[in-house]
Parts: C-alpha cells; structure tokens; sequence
C-alpha cells in the first residue's frame, strides 16, 4: 500500500480538460491534488465557456447548499450544468445539488438525478455529522465503479444525503441506508470525497476519468 | 502529531505519508503552541500535507477566526479543530459553522476530573498556563453541539501520557450526550485499550500519538487485530 499512485494514461490530457465548478466553500485543493496525482490537469473555474469546452466537469461542494445555489446562479450556471453533454461528477454537496432539492433549508436544486436530500438520522449508534469510513454496496454495474468491491470503504462528510431510489448504483449505511453513489445519464454522483478515499478513491475518480462519452 | 517549530516540518511530512501508507484512517496535527502563545502561525506546511496523503486530516492550534479556518481549509485541511479560541468565544464554533458546515468544525476538550466532576482544563499546550475553567465538561459539549460543532475529540488529561488506557467512564459519560461523533484521545499503550474503548464506549474513533511516533504499536497490525476482534474498520 502506497500513498504515491503512478501516473496514468491521462496524462496527456491538457491541462484544461478538467473543470473543477467552484461552486464557494473551501477544500477544493484535495481534489486538485487528486488529480494531479493521477497526472491530470484540472481547473477550478465558474466560467461557462470552459465548463462547456471541458472534457470533464466536477461539482464539488462544501458548506450549505443554498449558498452553493446562489453561487451558480449568481455566474449564470444553472442551465449551462443542465445542458452538459460530457461526463460529470459531483462530489459530497454537489451530488445534493444535482437532486432536485434539499431539505437543508428547503433548496431547489439543478433537478438532474431525481431525489431529495434528506437529514440523517441521529444516534448515539449513529451520530450525525456522518464523518469517517463506511463500506459501499453496489446495487447496479457502472463503469465509476469498475474494480470496486462491495464492502470498500470510502470516507464520508455529511449531515444529509439522497435516499436510495432507482439511480442509486452503490449505497452505504448509517441509520438507514442511504445513496453513496447515483448516476443518470452522463451525470454521476458520490456522497463521499474519493479525493481523500485512499486506493479506493483514486480507482473511483480514474475510471471516471476513463468513462467514454 | 505534536510539533513546535519549523525545524521539524521534513519530519511531518514523512511522517504523514508513512502513517497513511500504513493505513491510518486520519490524521490530526496539534500546534500545540499556537494558543498560549497568541501568535499567528506560518501554515504553508498544511498545503505540502495535502499533496503527500490522500486521507482525510485535520489541523488543530492557532485556528482563532473565520479567516484562519479558511486559511487552513483552503490549504486542503479536511477539517479544523479548536480548543482554547472556543472557551474565550464560544460564538466562534457557531460562526465556523454556519460558513463552513459542521462537518468541518471540531471541538477539541481537555477535560479531568476536578474536585468530583469532569472540567474543562484550557491552555493546555503549555504547561506553566494550563488552567481549569469553571466549565463542566458535559455541559461544554451539549452547548458545543448546539452551536454546530460536527465532531468532539475529548482528551482525558488524567490518562494523558500515562499508556494505562482511555478513560472509559468519562467517555461513556460524554457519549451519552454526544450525538455528533466522539473521538477518544489520551491513555492508548496497547492494542487491547483500542478494542476497549471501542467495546466499553462507543466511540467513533480513537486517537494516539506517542505509541505510533515510537513504533510501539503499528497502525496495520492495530487495525488487522480490531477487525479480528468484530470492530467495523477499514483494512
């Protein structure tokens, strides 16, 4: 086991191939260094012109999601993430964004992965936050998923998450089970930071890398 | 991981790929100076952590407003843990809350016992200033918890240093009234005080320093010899 993944055959991708949205809220230098790991190039960007020209996007998310809303709004995304044709992954809070609303102060979402998200439950058994390590389940084959094994354990940073439904391909539990990752279309989404998921997370975000259009 | 100069950052950073090529879950970095001192720190150490491990970590000391969290966020930092800064205003785990999440804010306690009840003991990283507040260590958490703080690290002093176990009873006591995750800190000597506080408390995680730093116990073996003992652990 090794903390120094070698590079992979992205490594040609040009250095804009990536867009990281920035969607606010801090934490976005692990998932450059994620990627920079696997040798390829992100940017963390709100323009349009080069979300849309990417040949990958990420929405990341950290923080509330109506300040995230607000925020891509406020850079006139909301229509440009919606009419993405090339893959995308949303991470944490930007798979609740790609729902179609939060519970977390009533937010209306991007609409893209049906679902609301909901608060967990809390437990003495089952405290919330829900911060640490939990195995995942797949309930569908996915090309994201390729090489995981049930039982993998991802780490997880979160007080709400999308109930499990007929777009989640991999759950996790807390309380109840709940989405760990969902999928529609060429939108793919991970309740957990594959960025700071060790070995698991850096195969999770390569074969995303390596999903075809 | 305890440090007090720049001397010593080469260290950290190998030390931090080992630990995570190890297997450590999570790391924490104490500057354990930063408070009593009142002086700002220089944090370009948090942005070279982030580039060596891919594991989740988390920077405690010196964290004393809404800019330095983010400061430390910014450099990649997971999560920032205060202690000291929150006594002196507890407005400040509301206000890191609501910018941040809860899932970012943690709250760091020393507590003992004192005079029959546990307390909070603040200043701890220096010895000549550490003194006990009038703050009743449950209490503290209940409040913490309801400012926003997402995760409690309750350090037992009277455990500290001394290898002979986690505090069970105090954090037995602070479990009941932590519905955030609690992470147990102080008194880890042997694998068995893993298991036990696991068994006996409940508690989500459980951190040491000194017997990682000395070799005495290896993070692989603790972790092969918990899932051997029924405990749900990433391996």
């Amino acid at each position: 086991m090794s903390c120094q993944r070698p590079k992979a055959r992205w490594a040609e991708m040009r250095p804009d191939s990536i867009a990281i949205i920035d969607s606010g809220g801090a934490n976005i230098a692990s998932l450059l260094v994620a990627f920079g790991r696997l040798g390829a190039g992100a940017t963390l960007t709100t323009d349009a012109a080069t979300i849309q020209a990417a040949e990958r996007v990420i929405l990341p998310g950290v923080g509330a999601a109506q300040d995230a809303m607000q925020r891509l709004r406020e850079h006139k995304l909301i229509d440009v993430i919606r009419g993405l044709q090339q893959p995308v992954l949303g991470i944490c809070l930007g798979m609740q964004l790609l729902a179609d609303a939060s519970e977390e102060e009533d937010v209306e979402c991007l609409g893209i992965i049906p679902g609301i998200a909901a608060r967990l439950h809390a437990e003495t058994s089952s405290p919330v936050p829900n911060m640490g390590w939990c195995p995942i389940r797949k309930t569908k084959a996915h090309d994201t998923l390729a090489n995981v094994d049930d039982g993998t354990y991802f780490y997880f940073l979160h007080s709400y998450a999308l109930p499990v439904s007929g777009f989640t391909i991999a759950e996790a539990r807390h309380a109840e089970a709940f989405s760990a990752v969902v999928a529609n279309r060429n939108f793919v989404a991970a309740q957990f930071h594959p960025e700071r998921s060790s070995a698991a997370g850096s195969r999770l975000l390569q074969n995303f890398l390596g999903m075809s259009r | 991981m305890q440090f007090r100069n720049h001397r010593i950052v080469g260290d950290i950073i190998d030390l931090s790929e080992r630990y995570c090529a190890a297997g450590a879950d999570e790391l924490v970095f104490y500057d354990i100076t930063a408070s009593p001192d009142g002086r700002s720190v220089d944090r370009s150490w948090v942005s070279r952590v982030a580039e060596v491990i891919d594991i989740p970590f988390c920077v405690a000391g010196g964290i004393r407003s809404v800019a330095d969290a983010e400061d430390v966020l910014n450099k990649g930092a997971d999560k920032i843990s205060i202690n000291s800064p929150a006594l002196e205003n507890p407005g400040l785990i509301s206000d890191l809350a609501r910018r941040f999440g809860s899932q970012c804010v943690v709250l760091g306690v020393d507590s003992r016992d004192l005079d029959g009840n546990y307390s909070v003991y603040q200043y701890t990283g220096d010895p000549d200033k550490t003194t006990p507040t009038r703050r009743s260590t449950i209490d503290w958490v209940v409040e913490a918890q309801d400012r926003g703080a997402g995760e409690i690290v309750l350090n037992c002093m009277n455990q500290d240093g001394v290898r002979e176990g986690y505090d069970i009873g105090q954090l037995q006591l602070v479990r009941e009234k932590s519905l955030v995750p609690l992470i147990a800190s102080g008194g880890a000597g042997e694998m068995q005080h893993f298991l036990d506080v696991f068994r006996m408390a409940n508690v989500d995680g459980a951190l040491a320093a000194s017997v990682f730093h000395s070799a005495e116990i290896d993070i692989a073996d603790l972790k092969q010899f918990l899932a051997d003992h029924s405990v749900h652990i990433r391996l």
